[in-house]
């Protein structure tokens, strides 16, 4: 199996299996479904960041024509339990944090009632007739305010707006600073992001009163997760619910988690007897669905003169807004187990605290801790470059593991799988032409132009993760049955929204059975099908999720082995699969297929003794370890002086996730990836003002790229397999948002740097540049 | 109060009683169960909602249902109507021009309408022509690449 060499479907460039019903637009999403007797739920959100509520009245609404409810946090909050948080750290405080506000708002967006009504439009009006008495209270929307002690606290009944804290650290730290060279000190803040799917998120609940059982379906990346979730907040037994992701319309992270509106709407349907559909509107989705980033560092790292890396230190801040979502604790250690990237370093230490702020919740946003990480250690390695006169490609192969030195332990306890930094840095030059590249940029100076190459190595960890990493376990689940008529249903537990399973895992199981790939579906995203799974996010879905899908065809192999023995009256070990045919050694011509078996393995007259009939397996896939993703990105842009506005010319990635199944797929995610980057690096903000007031609440003013941001790209790949899985793959879907933002930053300071700006924190809009270089013309 | 509105939908005619503050998407997606056009953003801004409107590409979550009475509109389930693909739709297929698809159908009627304005676009062109559009899995570059792969289909089948 080989990314280069195709060898059957594995490792070619196929168009997508899924693609037909999206393109003809009869694809089904949430907002596509319509259940009889379906009711529509409009949601009151504050519009303050922080009030003391003393009375809502409700009548006028409830009297509002088509209106058939109005609830509020005194109506469900006894009935619907708290949102859920799945990663406290030990010191964790955690707010009651219920579907609807009870006595007191803590962010803007922050849910208050809920109105059910016969359509969408008799339900949002209905929402006008709402009539809040707010008291408004004191605000704090800015962590390192959070801190200082008359700030007003975000839970008053805390006492701190410190939420949690939490340290990694390993070797001699004061030892090695005491041995620098050189100490080199940079602040970077990674700006708050909003996920912007562009299709918000939205649910249908229906209850079935006879059988007294749920059917939830939501646009989620995780139907098992809120299976397993929601239990415990509605009071319906698991085994009682249904979990649907239909077709998801993006989600970058921002649906990993279980939301207030998913529990609302189930308990909703219950209590009414009636299916009730909720769908968020754009401004309820930059508001109330969560954020990403929004750390502030202090770095420091010690070096000798050489380039070489001692030790880096960082005090951070996480500002996580005003509760904890799932997985909100958590993404700050991803940031510190990424920390030394793709280096050997002798000590290192990260002190994180959370800090709660009048703002919606941080949690998982494409790369979910890791992009801090990466844009942290490749900013520091250019400013180590520039600070030592050194060369940045230099600095970092001198500080490279060599490729024989993998498994490569790190400092904060994890195992780099496998490795070849060197290989992926050199393949990149090549492609830019790098001497060329940087003739260019010093002609283009000599001629008084701000032209800039910026450079990333990156590693990342996919494949989330061996189940002692995770809090709900981290194997995948999949089944495969040989059907009677001989075609094959796949079932995983992953939970695609995008990324392409569809035809990915039906590549692998055409090739494992011997199959023509027309001859399988694949099936997910219904808990009612796959019966169990841990669904999609951290880059986990192909590699764990489809190596599930190996063992049960694995196990299939081996049983269908003794039936086609037993048909063709031999001994199970004389029995060769190939091809899709089972034979005996030696004599390929009369051969068995899996639609000559299927039927015998079914219909079960002539089967071998204690031999249970069917061709079926399932199989739970526990990863011995993550695995480790790795590449180079190589930017160039020019900065144009009067403007301040960046434009990238020439943008270089080669990336490594070992085999690659469906090659075009992993270009897709890595470009898809980049965009993301582009959008960090150059554009992207989430704004709250100092009452907590969100700015950023429209795509008017949120500033995602468009298609003529994006550069053309010149892509590559190494191959370097995973031994943690079968397959030797390693995952990609965030690879391009983890790698590319600091090499777009680095880029631009190095276009910067001859008028002496070392670091501008992201993003680097034309207006923050502009600013920048007015003062620096002046000297 | 409710109104009778007529419109040929994908050359149906589609009559159906609707509020006057109806917007057009609903009527489609609602009405029509016509579920292919979707919607983003519902300020104009996405193009999630993207439809041929008397042959022109506008944005339907920010057009009401009685400004399109009378008129023909063409959404991405009438764009392969006899049961073969429209080459952009083939395009994105074929360029991988689509992840989750939710932005799709909205960014393949804004291709229609640009390669019938413009049969031999540049990149640059391309781009300009789908500024309305936001995609957040692609990159935009596959989206690209699927127009243009469109349009040399388009100049084939022409020849």
């Amino acid at each position: 199996m080989s990314a280069v060499k195709a060898k059957g479907y594995f490792g070619k460039p196929m168009k997508r299996i899924e693609d037909p019903r999206l393109i003809k637009g009869i694809a089904t999403y949430v907002d596509d479904i319509t259940l009889p007797g379906m009711l529509h739920a409009a949601v009151l959100r504050s519009p303050y960041a922080h009030a003391r509520i003393n009375n809502i009245k409700a009548d006028a609404a409830k009297a509002s024509p088509g209106v058939v409810g109005v609830f509020t946090g005194a109506d469900v909050n006894d009935k619907c339990g708290l949102v859920p948080c799945a990663s406290p750290m030990p010191d964790s405080k955690i707010p009651k944090h219920t579907v609807l506000a009870s006595d007191r708002v803590y962010f803007v967006g922050h849910p208050v009632a809920v109105v059910v009504a016969v359509d969408r439009y008799a339900a949002r009006d209905a929402l006008d007739f709402i009539e809040v008495d707010y008291d408004p209270l004191p605000v704090v929307s800015d962590a390192e305010k959070a801190l200082q002690k008359d700030s007003p606290l975000t839970h008053p009944e805390f006492g701190t707006n410190v939420a949690f804290t939490w340290s990694v650290a390993n070797g001699g730290l004061n030892a090695a600073f005491k041995r620098a060279h050189r100490v080199i000190k940079q602040r970077m803040v990674h700006q708050r992001l909003t996920p912007m799917a562009i299709e918000p998120r939205g649910c249908v609940a229906a209850w079935h009163a006879g059988e007294g059982t749920l059917t939830l379906y939501t646009s989620t990346q995780i139907p098992h997760l809120v299976r397993t979730l929601l239990p415990g907040m509605i009071g319906v037994p698991e085994n009682k619910i249904r979990i649907v992701a239909p077709e998801v319309g993006g989600a970058f992270g921002s649906k990993l988690n279980l939301y207030a509106e998913e529990a609302l709407c189930s308990h909703l349907a219950q209590r009414l007897g009636a299916p009730v559909k909720w769908i968020e509107s754009r401004r309820e989705n930059a508001a109330a669905t969560i954020h990403g980033r929004d750390q502030i560092g202090d770095y420091e790292v010690a070096v000798k003169k050489d380039g070489t890396l001692l030790a880096i230190r960082s005090k951070t801040l996480a500002d996580i807004g005003a509760y904890c979502q799932l997985n909100t604790p958590a993404i700050p250690t991803l940031t510190g187990l990424m920390l030394t990237g793709c280096y050997k370093c002798k000590a290192m230490r990260m002190d994180v605290v959370g800090v709660y702020t009048h703002k919606m919740a941080t949690d998982a946003y494409r790369g979910a801790g890791r992009p801090e990480a990466t844009y942290v250690i490749e900013r520091l390695m250019d400013i180590i470059a520039d600070e030592l006169k050194l060369d940045p490609v230099k600095v970092r192969l001198k500080n490279f593991p060599k490729p024989t030195e993998f498994p490569f332990d790190t400092l904060t306890g994890l195992t780099y799988d496998s490795g070849n930094y060197q290989g992926a840095l050199k393949k990149a030059q090549q492609i830019s032409n790098w001497n060329k590249l940087t003739r260019q940029r010093d002609e283009a100076r000599k001629s008084g132009k701000l032209f800039g190459i910026g450079l990333s190595t990156y590693v990342e960890i996919c494949a989330l993760g061996p189940s002692k990493m995770m809090s709900a376990g981290g194997w995948e689940w999949g089944c495969v049955r040989i059907e009677m008529s001989g075609k094959v249903t796949v079932i995983t537990g992953a939970t695609p929204h995008g990324q392409g399973q569809e035809t990915s895992f039906a590549q692998i199981a055409a090739d494992q059975l011997g199959v023509p790939i027309e001859d399988i579906v694949v099936m997910r995203g219904d808990t009612a099908v796959a019966h169990y799974g841990r669904d999609t996010y951290g880059s986990r879905a192909t590699v764990i999720g489809g190596t599930a899908i190996v063992m049960c065809i694995d196990k299939i192999i081996a049983k269908a082995r003794k039936l086609a023995a037993h048909l063709l009256d031999t001994k199970e070990k004389s029995v060769e699969f190939r091809g899709g045919k089972f034979f005996v050694k030696g004599k390929p011509k009369k051969a068995l297929t899996w639609k000559q078996l299927a039927p015998e393995a079914y219909v079960a007259k002539n089967i071998p003794k204690n031999w249970e009939p069917g061709l079926e397996a399932s199989s739970f896939f526990e990863p011995p370890n993550c695995t480790y993703p790795f590449g180079t990105h190589i930017v160039a842009v020019e900065v144009d002086r009067d403007t301040g506005e960046v434009r990238i010319v020439k943008y270089v990635t080669v990336n490594d996730c070992g085999y690659q199944v469906n090659p075009l797929l992993v270009e897709g995610q890595v470009q898809g990836g980049i965009a993301h980057s582009i959008g960090q690096a150059l554009f992207e903000r989430t704004v709250y003002d100092e009452n907590g007031q969100l700015l950023t609440g429209e795509f008017m003013d949120y500033a995602m790229p468009r298609a003529k941001d994006i550069p053309q790209y010149l892509m590559d790949s190494t191959v370097t397999p995973s031994p943690s899985n079968s397959m030797g793959i390693k995952g990609v879907g965030e690879a391009g948002t983890i790698g590319a933002t600091p090499a777009i930053a680095n880029a631009v300071m190095d276009a910067l740097s001859p008028l002496g700006i070392r670091h501008l924190d992201l993003p680097l809009t034309p207006e923050k540049i502009w600013r920048a270089i007015a003062p620096a013309k002046v000297k | 109060m409710k109104t009778v509105v007529n419109i040929r939908v994908n050359g149906v005619e589609q009559s159906h009683e609707v509020e006057p503050r109806t917007l057009l998407v609903h009527f489609l997606r609602d009405c029509c169960r016509l579920t292919g056009t979707h919607v983003g953003c519902e300020t104009t801004i996405c193009g999630a909602c993207t439809v041929l409107f008397e042959g022109k590409a506008v944005k339907s979550c920010t057009l009401l249902a009685v400004q399109a009475d009378g008129s023909e509109v063409t959404t991405i389930e009438g764009l392969a109507a006899d049961g073969r693909l429209h080459p952009v739709q083939e395009g994105f297929w074929e360029r991988h021009g689509l992840q989750c698809g939710y932005c799709t159908p909205g960014m393949i009627m804004m291709a229609v309408q640009l390669l019938e304005r413009n049969p031999k676009p540049t990149r640059e062109e391309i781009c300009h022509a789908i500024e309305g559009n936001l995609c957040r899995c692609t990159g935009y570059s596959h989206i690209i690449d699927a127009i243009e792969y469109a349009a040399r289909k388009i100049a084939e089948v022409k020849k």
